[in-house]
């Protein structure tokens, strides 16, 4: 299952390349180890506001200021890097004390629903209205702090993941003494926001390890129920403040609270009961029982990744319509069947070398293959520079075979060196519902934003980027990119510390035209990334188009069959489609799909399924 | 190869907004309404800082965890047996990995490495047991260590960095058990996998100290 990636593991290489050459004898497809080199993007100048920008394939089209109340110069995050710094910042910081933790005012994860996007923050979270297609506009600013503030949206209720000591019920900081404390809050804080000039607080369910990342999963027999995956990473709080909880290895310990997630239940009409209802062993050994059933921790072999220890899971992505969902666990990437919510059931897991930790995960539209990402470092460090290895703090693209078990096939890693001033490995992301291609936008801090084609799992490339500078060029300060979202037409990306980024896709010899408006034409009431939908797109001229694109593209159709289905597109966008001729060119598109193979045979079938309802 | 194109300088194209502004609001406990509050207001609730007691923390684990190292620097040329070689390794690299996690935590903080008067300990010369971080070796303990070598190093060596390693989760017990420690997110992940390495690595050297 590894041997893949121990293929690019230096040390495992020698042993391992005449397998390999065996392997791609077999298919001409192989996996090759992602490349990384100096491009336009590597030298940027720096600046909080004024950075240099590089962009390919994409354009800025707006940019939003942290909000009053969510920024301060004082609240950046600078880690000196040699001692002259540090002797210098130790000065400063005897002669005046530092007034912020790290990260205290940073932006974090996104959620968008009936034309408002939530932007989450360490610090509380924004919401904005994008509804009109300009400028977001600012309509509300909560502040709660207790980080790292995941949002998500539910009709009228908003949810964010709350994981500090120092955060209190009532969303304040102060006059929380003793080391039990009723007033502090860990876990999962309910909004309600039907009234944006009145938000309230209507619950606030405390867990043992708080809540570093959560995810929705609406009941699918009972609308009034709605669960929540809560993913937790921190340390176990104390059984006298909350009586469920204890800590410790499972040797000692089989009720601790360690190896475990936990699964909320709301009910929809009174979220103030909103409660914890299981918290299922989903890292058991599936023949011992051994709660700690998977990856103990450290390195595999010499040269291997220190991999963490999988006793938590820091995001997990649910896949309603697949009964499916992907949990990025720590030290393994994990496959929940959740027919049962309460209840879900590890099918299979994935471990690999190089993967330091396993940090989210998304499933393609189609649900066959899973993209792992790997937060190498935490997301504080620069790990994109050109001594980093490129299948380290990079995304693993993993297929899912019928058995539902998964397999590694390549690394994706962001190809252009970023420089020792910016912080830069693998983080959030979604999928850009282009019909016949698997694309992900995905932020990569201060790596900026890439999207990334992983149609092929085995070669994954990138087909377009945008990034800025350093936020300061003489030091690494904290910042970049948190999530970049395709949200309804547009990719929103939640930057640490300059704010929110508004990105437009820009036609290429990668993507088309008509690709981009088949995208753009997908429009979803609610977007929560972690929980996914499946994309659907109406027959149009500009869906007909993509595929036609795809196939030329991939040199699938000859120049007489791709002017036939042209000018079978031509007048149906002019508004006299031609039913007689699309059934027949259905009929010779699906026997020349029997020529094609993978993609490209998809792409063939999708548009002659396309013109046969055409044909009515 | 790789996709370089249209390459743009997108400032130009894009409207860079000026700071907009709507009510800030700051919840009550669950059930209670919201307030409105100004914008200092806002900023000051994100006012966190570390205490002491975090700092104090930091420089013992460096000063723990150095000692780790310094007995698999005597490992290499007295172990007997591959596994708790190999395992030794381990533990030194991961040890030095956190001990720069923590001089940059310090660093970043403006905080000396060293506690005053702490120097020397790295050596451990000069000073009584009662000095020592938790579970740490004493220095008789320390050259009992270096003189013994083959079989009867592996058990010092293992009996000797279990009893280290769960003085380092003693240390991290006594951190939390102050209410206002560990606030710091940085401080508090690392607390956490120190808790959670060390623990692994205990289980591990009593399996291999069972089976020698």
């Amino acid at each position: 299952m590894t041997i893949r990636s121990c293929l690019f593991s230096s040390a495992a290489a020698l042993s391992l390349l005449f397998s390999v050459g065996q392997a791609q004898a077999q298919a001409p497809a192989g996996p090759r180890p992602p490349a990384v080199f100096p491009d336009a993007r590597t030298a940027l100048t720096g600046g909080l506001r004024d950075a240099g920008i590089a962009a390919s394939n994409l354009a800025l089209e707006y940019s939003v200021a942290p909000p009053p109340g969510f920024f301060d110069p004082d609240a950046l995050f600078a880690p000196p890097t040699n001692r002259a710094e540090a002797e210098a910042l130790q000065a400063r910081n005897r002669a005046s004390p530092p007034r912020y933790s790290a990260l205290a005012l940073a932006n974090s994860d996104m959620a968008m629903s009936n034309g408002r996007l939530f932007v989450g923050n360490f610090h509380g979270f924004n919401g904005y209205d994008v509804s009109r297609g300009g400028a977001p506009e600012l309509v509300l600013s909560v502040v709660c702090p207790g980080g790292q503030g995941d949002v998500s949206v539910h009709g009228n209720l908003l949810f964010m993941s709350v994981e500090q000591n120092r955060a209190r019920l009532d969303c304040g900081v102060k006059d929380a003494e003793g080391e039990v404390n009723a007033e502090r809050f860990r876990g999962v804080r309910i909004f309600d926001i039907s009234d944006l000039n009145a938000p309230r607080q209507v619950a606030a369910v405390q867990t043992c390890r708080g809540s570093h990342t959560h995810t929705l999963l609406p009941s699918a027999s009972d609308p009034n129920v709605l669960y929540i995956y809560n993913s937790a990473t921190s340390g176990v709080r104390k059984t006298d403040e909350l009586s469920i909880c204890s800590d410790g290895e499972p040797g000692t310990n089989a009720e601790t609270a360690l190896y475990s997630i936990d699964v909320i239940k709301v009910p929809l009409d009174a979220p103030e009961q909103a409660a914890i209802v299981a918290r299922p062993r989903i890292f058991a050994d599936a023949e011992t029982g051994a709660i700690a059933g998977l990856w103990k921790g450290g390195r595999s072999g010499v040269s291997s990744q220190r991999t963490a220890g999988t006793n938590h899971c820091h995001d997990i992505t649910v896949y309603p319509e697949l009964n499916l969902a992907a949990g990025a666990c720590s030290g393994n990437g994990i496959l929940l069947d959740i027919s049962n919510p309460e209840a879900p059931k590890r099918v299979s897991d994935l471990f690999d070398p190089d993967m330091a930790y396993w940090h989210s995960a998304t499933f393609n539209n189609i649900g066959d293959k899973i993209v792992f990402t790997d937060e190498w470092g935490g997301g504080t460090s620069p790990r994109c520079r050109a001594e980093d290895p490129a299948n380290w703090g990079a995304n693993l693209i993993a297929s899912v075979r019928e058995d539902r078990t998964m397999e590694g096939r390549n690394f994706y890693k962001l190809p252009g060196i970023q420089m020792a001033t910016e912080n830069c490995v693998a983080h959030n992301g979604t999928l850009i519902p282009v019909p016949g291609r698997d694309l992900m936008v995905q932020a990569w801090y201060q790596g900026g934003v890439s999207i990334m084609d992983f149609t092929d799992p085995n070669r994954p490339t990138e087909i377009a980027y945008f990034d800025r500078g350093p936020i300061d060029a003489s030091k690494m300060v904290v910042g970049g990119s948190w999530s970049a979202y395709w949200l309804n037409g547009r990719i929103y990306s939640s930057e640490i510390a300059r704010g929110l980024d508004v990105l437009k896709l820009v036609p290429s010899q990668y993507l088309s035209a008509a690709e981009i408006a088949a995208a753009e034409s997908v429009m979803v009431a609610t977007i929560n990334p972690q929980t996914q939908t499946r994309a659907v797109w109406a027959d149009t001229p500009d869906v007909a188009t993509a595929y036609l694109d795809q196939l030329t593209r991939a040199s699938a159709v000859n120049a007489e069959l791709a002017t036939e289905v042209r000018s079978q597109i031509d007048p149906w966008r002019a508004g006299s489609p031609d039913s007689r001729g699309a059934a027949r060119l259905a009929r010779t598109l699906n026997a020349e799909s029997e020529k094609a193979t993978g993609a490209d045979q998809m792409r063939m079938k999708a548009l002659a399924g396309l013109f046969e309802r055409m044909a009515g | 190869m790789f996709p370089v194109s249209g390459i743009l300088i997108a400032a130009a194209l894009s409207s860079i907004l000026s700071q907009q502004s709507a009510p800030i609001f700051q919840p009550g406990a669950p059930g209670a309404p919201a307030r409105v509050i100004t914008q200092a207001e806002a900023v000051d609730l994100g006012r966190t800082t570390f205490i002491p007691a975090d700092v104090a923390f930091m420089q013992h684990m460096i000063v723990h965890h150095g000692q780790a190292v310094e007995m698999v620097d005597l490992l290499q040329t007295r172990a007997a047996n591959e596994t708790v070689r190999r395992l030794g390794q381990r533990i030194a690299s991961s040890q030095a990995a956190e001990i720069d996690l923590m001089r940059d935590w310090l660093n970043t903080r403006g905080q000396p490495l060293e506690m005053p008067g702490m120097a020397g300990m790295h050596a451990g010369h000069d000073m009584g047991d009662h000095a020592l971080m938790a579970g740490m070796l004493t220095p008789n303990q320390m050259a009992g260590l270096a003189a013994a070598t083959g079989p009867a190093f592996d058990r010092l060596f293992l009996e000797g960095m279990i009893r280290h390693h769960q003085g380092a989760l003693d240390m991290v017990d006594e951190l939390n058990a102050n209410p206002d420690a560990a606030e710091d997110p940085m401080l508090s992940d690392f607390a956490t996998s120190v808790v959670a390495d060390q623990s692994a690595e205990i289980l591990r050297m009593q399996s291999i100290l069972s089976e020698l």
